[in-house]
């Protein structure tokens, strides 16, 4: 049984969109600075090959997610304060995860506390906080052509670019501009990959048997790898594959994966910062 | 203590349950294969025909906004109505009662027990009555409690709890109920035909609906202006339970009240698509009192029992109050990842899933519930699902606030601070020093990044089933300020 | 104090000062007025409820007591119980069931007890009304048609009168004010009894009637 849960609307009302920008700033998470660089980087050269100004404060560190979600609202808020004076333009903020998104569009404003100018400035940085995928594709309007091989990819949406963000069918609407690609949807799409961030270390038990069926179904579709927009969810999901590949001692990853950014900018002719190295 | 939810003993009342234990039953649910198959299954089962259910988005959106609406509004004048429907109640002449806590609601029903000397009590579907232990409290005294709903039926028999609080053997195979059928039913032979098992069923409790003294029920909505009971069922147990027996008793929360008869009809229609996906219920039952002069059936006496315990406390916080506008529907439950790998009987309280995480510590206290509110990855397919638009996934971090925090005066909730630990709370001071100071954030990532062979190998319950993390060569900072 | 007045006290102390708005239902409902002829809503009314597992027989003011007696006779029906003192039990009284017993309620439940429990295999009673959208009937409990009626025997006779079928839930409270006065007993049907509480399978005749059989009085007669 496949996708049982269809859900075609967030939580939240649809949202408009700006015309493109001159610039934009780049909230790029404390996950994608220190373990997925990568992503960071190939998201904001798609943005730079479009024309866009990207516009990257060297003050940002997270966006208080961890410890707002685990129960430490007074530590979550100590970090927000500290990220309120990052945007001093009004450029847009793109951020390359659903969640971190998330974060800032929906709970900056209630976890500041009750100084109503402190909640006013968090409010207008939500107005202006777009998840990646939602602005490649609503603002910029990506079309580039597709220089890749024919191939078969599967992708996984976040909980919170789905739930939180509205933007779950960003990420399909994206691959299917691009003419070799061919998505290959997996059981249980809508389902959490079980990473819930401290969730994985508090409850391994559950984390595991989530992730390991997400594996399982992501296997399933038979495709040459992941895409997804969040780098959570991916390094949950790739970790546990090549957990299991390293038991089973298989060589080759069994599930690769990677940002939807990597993946855009590859196909379209860029160069991956990753690929680099 | 066991750690086997499944063998779980019942009719016992839940003992309290620490954390460390609720964190062994959760890992025996979750690697018990043929529990994982079934709920999977069950689950699944239940999300299509929720799904089918509503294929207008549009009819979805405008029916959850107004049954939100209407619950919130029915909360904000709570006392008003309680007393409203007191009194037309009692107009009506039912007799109603208040009961703090599950000790009042017990002696309060054993007291009209024993006024007509009752041997058998035979129960509708019921989770306040499961909340309050009703039946260890009745057979503790000597009277009889029999649940007729086939699935509470089929876990009594089996000296169980509900496992899910709409379809309550759903942790059973037929194969499981046809061996316990014919091992506790007289006369009864194996068979594992469904429609052969609820014909067994049937006949055992006719018999029971026929001689019983005293009929138990829950409530779906008790309606403010008229004095009205409401009740939802398929079976039809329900309605035995309210017209046969010459007393009536129904037992509910102070919180599942609307002012308006016409509120019920949104409330109703979202209630059974979303639960086990039925554009309706076989029977919608409203009771608007006892048997009157000229009526010819309906019990003679009816009681109703309106129960507190801790409602009152969620009501007292703005924020915790949203618990209260369920209508325990259990889509949240169906939706759950968490829940459909763990099964109901893992969270040891008698309402599981999400909706069981929210009300649990209200009921029970934080010092047995704080685990639960941590055993969510968050993923809000609960909240998307709700029908009232209870925001579960934020009242969870909320109750993660309340069990971290230092105990201190006037606590929303009993239990507060009872996850407190002074190590884990420093190293979260540590950590916001950390990330609220740039510099200090960018000196310890630059550090990871180029020491990120000293990353250790073992990463807490991330590599039991991963491999580790471990930080890039080059921050992405370092490769924005490098570009071109 | 009581617990009563500890329990408001302390609702009281934390009610908002100001309720909420009372909710609009007409915006929910009002834009999703189908208006649809009679012959619609009875076929709409009919589509549910057979999907539910009921069977529907058109039949008209003048036939449907013959009509009945035939259906007890292919259902086997030895004994049907119903109520004497209405329109529809003046009729059966002069009706001729060639294979039925036809027994009117009489007395008090605990006269007859024994016999609704074990020895009568049917019971009829008019209905108020029914809802098109779910495919639903109305009863409302009376003197002459007490609860037990529609749900102790084994088979539910009901009848219908296709005037009386309305659109939703929603327009029959509104319109015909049910807040005004309901009876002890206001009861919705949707099909015979039913459960899937054994790993989901549907099973009929859980505790109440295992079939229900809805004669519907149309004057335009069997439109499908």
């Amino acid at each position: 049984m496949s996708n049982p849960v269809v859900s075609t609307h967030a939580g939240h009302q649809a949202r408009s969109y700006p015309s493109r920008p001159e610039a934009v700033y780049f909230y790029g998470t404390c996950l994608v600075d220190m373990f997925v660089p990568e992503a960071g980087m190939d998201a904001i050269t798609l943005l730079e090959r479009e024309g866009i100004r990207v516009i990257f404060p060297d003050n940002q560190t997270c966006c208080g997610q961890p410890a707002f979600t685990s129960g430490f609202p007074e530590e979550a808020r100590q970090v927000i304060a500290s990220q309120l004076d990052l945007f001093p333009g009004d450029y847009p903020i793109v951020v390359p995860s659903g969640s971190c998104g998330g974060m800032i569009r929906w709970h900056w404003e209630k976890v500041i506390g009750d100084d109503a100018a402190l909640q006013a400035r968090a409010a207008a940085i939500a107005a202006r906080t777009y998840e990646f995928a939602e602005f490649l594709l609503h603002v910029v309007g990506f079309s580039r052509k597709d220089e890749g091989p024919a191939t078969t990819v599967t992708l996984h949406t976040s909980c919170s670019a789905r739930r939180e963000m509205g933007t779950h069918l960003v990420g399909r609407e994206l691959l299917a501009r691009l003419g070799n690609v061919t998505l290959a949807h997996h059981d249980h799409e809508s389902e959490c990959c079980g990473f819930g961030g401290t969730f994985s270390l508090k409850h391994p038990d559950i984390s595991t048997a989530m992730v390991t069926d997400k594996v399982a179904a992501l296997k399933a579709t038979g495709a040459s790898q992941l895409v997804t927009a969040d780098c959570g969810c991916m390094l949950n999901i790739t970790k546990r594959a090549a957990k299991e590949d390293l038991d089973a001692g298989r060589a080759k990853p069994s599930l690769p994966g990677e940002h939807l950014a990597t993946f855009l900018l590859r196909r379209t002719g860029g160069k991956p910062a990753g690929d680099q190295q | 203590m066991s750690h086997q939810p499944q063998q779980q003993s019942s009719g016992q009342p839940i003992a309290f349950v620490s954390a460390q234990a609720l964190r062994a039953r959760m890992h025996d649910a979750v690697n018990d294969p043929h529990l994982r198959q079934s709920f999977r299954g069950a689950m699944d089962f239940l999300m299509a025909k929720r799904a089918a259910q509503f294929p207008d988005q549009d009819e979805l959106d405008s029916l959850r906004a107004l049954s939100e609406g209407i619950r919130q509004y029915s909360l904000s004048k709570l006392p008003d109505l309680l007393e409203q429907l007191e009194a037309n109640l009692t107009r009506n002449g039912v007799k109603v009662h208040w009961a703090e806590t599950p000790d009042e609601a017990n002696a309060i029903m054993l007291d009209i027990a024993r006024r007509h000397s009752a041997k058998l009590i035979v129960k509708g579907k019921s989770m306040v009555s499961e909340e309050i232990e009703f039946n260890h409290a009745m057979e503790a005294a000597g009277v009889g409690a029999l649940e007729s709903d086939m699935g509470e039926y089929i876990v009594q028999l089996a000296g169980e709890k509900p496992s899910h609080i709409i379809m309550p053997a759903i942790h059973q195979t037929k194969q499981q109920i046809a061996k316990l059928f014919a091992e506790k039913i007289p006369g009864v032979d194996y068979t594992d035909n469904v429609d052969a098992l609820i014909r067994i069923g049937r006949n055992v409790l006719r018999d029971k609906f026929e001689s019983a003294d005293i009929g138990l029920s829950g409530v779906n909505f008790a309606v403010a202006e008229t004095g009205t009971l409401c009740l939802v069922e398929n079976e039809g147990n329900g309605r035995m339970c309210t017209t046969v027996p010459k007393v009536h008793i129904a037992i509910t929360g102070i919180e599942k009240i609307v002012e308006k008869l016409e509120h019920v009809a949104p409330l109703y229609s979202i209630l059974t698509r979303s639960a086990t996906g039925q554009a309706v219920s076989t029977y919608f039952n409203m009771i608007s009192g006892p048997r009157k002069a000229g009526d010819k059936d309906g019990p003679e006496e009816v009681h109703l029992v309106l129960l507190d315990n801790g409602r009152s406390q969620a009501y007292a916080d703005e924020q915790l109050r949203k618990t209260l506008q369920c209508i325990r529907c259990g889509a949240c439950m169906n939706h759950c990842p968490v829940y459909t790998r763990i099964g109901g009987h893992a969270y040891g309280t008698t309402y599981p899933g999400p909706i069981g995480k929210i009300i649990s510590p209200h009921l029970m206290g934080l010092e047995q519930t704080h685990l639960l509110a941590t055993a969510s990855s968050l993923c809000g397919a609960c909240g998307e699902v709700c029908p009232v638009k209870i925001p579960i996934p934020e009242l969870l971090i909320r109750l993660r606030g309340e069990a971290n925090s230092a105990p201190h005066a006037n606590p929303a909730m009993v239990g507060q601070g009872a996850a407190y630990d002074p190590k884990i709370s420093f190293v979260w001071r540590m950590w916001a020093r950390l990330y609220a100071r740039p510099a200090t954030y960018r000196a310890f990532s630059w550090l990871a990044t180029r020491f990120r062979a000293l990353t250790p190998r073992k990463q807490s319950g991330w590599t039991a089933a991963r491999t580790p993390l471990q930080p890039a060569s080059r921050r992405l900072r370092d490769m924005v300020k490098d570009r071109r | 104090m009581s617990a009563r007045d500890r329990i408001l006290t302390k609702l009281r102390a934390a009610q908002p000062a100001q309720p909420n708005a009372m909710p609009d239902l007409d915006a929910h409902y009002t834009p999703r007025v189908r208006g649809e002829s009679k012959a619609e809503r009875l076929a709409r009314f009919r589509t549910g409820i057979e999907s539910f597992h009921a069977e529907v027989h058109i039949s008209s003011e003048a036939d449907w007591p013959a009509l009945l007696a035939r259906l007890c006779a292919d259902k086997q029906v030895a004994t049907m119980l119903y109520g004497a003192d209405t329109p529809a039990g003046q009729r059966l009284d002069q009706a001729t069931f060639p294979a039925t017993t036809l027994r009117p309620w009489s007395g008090q439940v605990e006269e007859l007890k024994a016999d609704l429990f074990h020895r009568v295999d049917a019971g009829f009673t008019q209905t108020r009304g029914a809802i098109a959208e779910t495919g639903t009937l109305m009863l409302w409990s009376s003197e002459a048609e007490p609860r037990t009626l529609s749900l102790v025997p084994p088979i539910h006779f009901a009848l219908l009168d296709a005037d009386t079928i309305q659109p939703t839930f929603f327009d029959v409270l509104r319109t015909e004010n049910w807040a005004a006065g309901l009876p002890t007993n206001a009861l919705l049907i949707s099909g015979p009894s039913k459960t899937a509480d054994i790993q989901q399978t549907l099973a009929y005749g859980a505790h109440g009637p295992k079939e229900l059989v809805v004669i519907v009085i149309n004057a335009e007669g069997d439109a499908q």
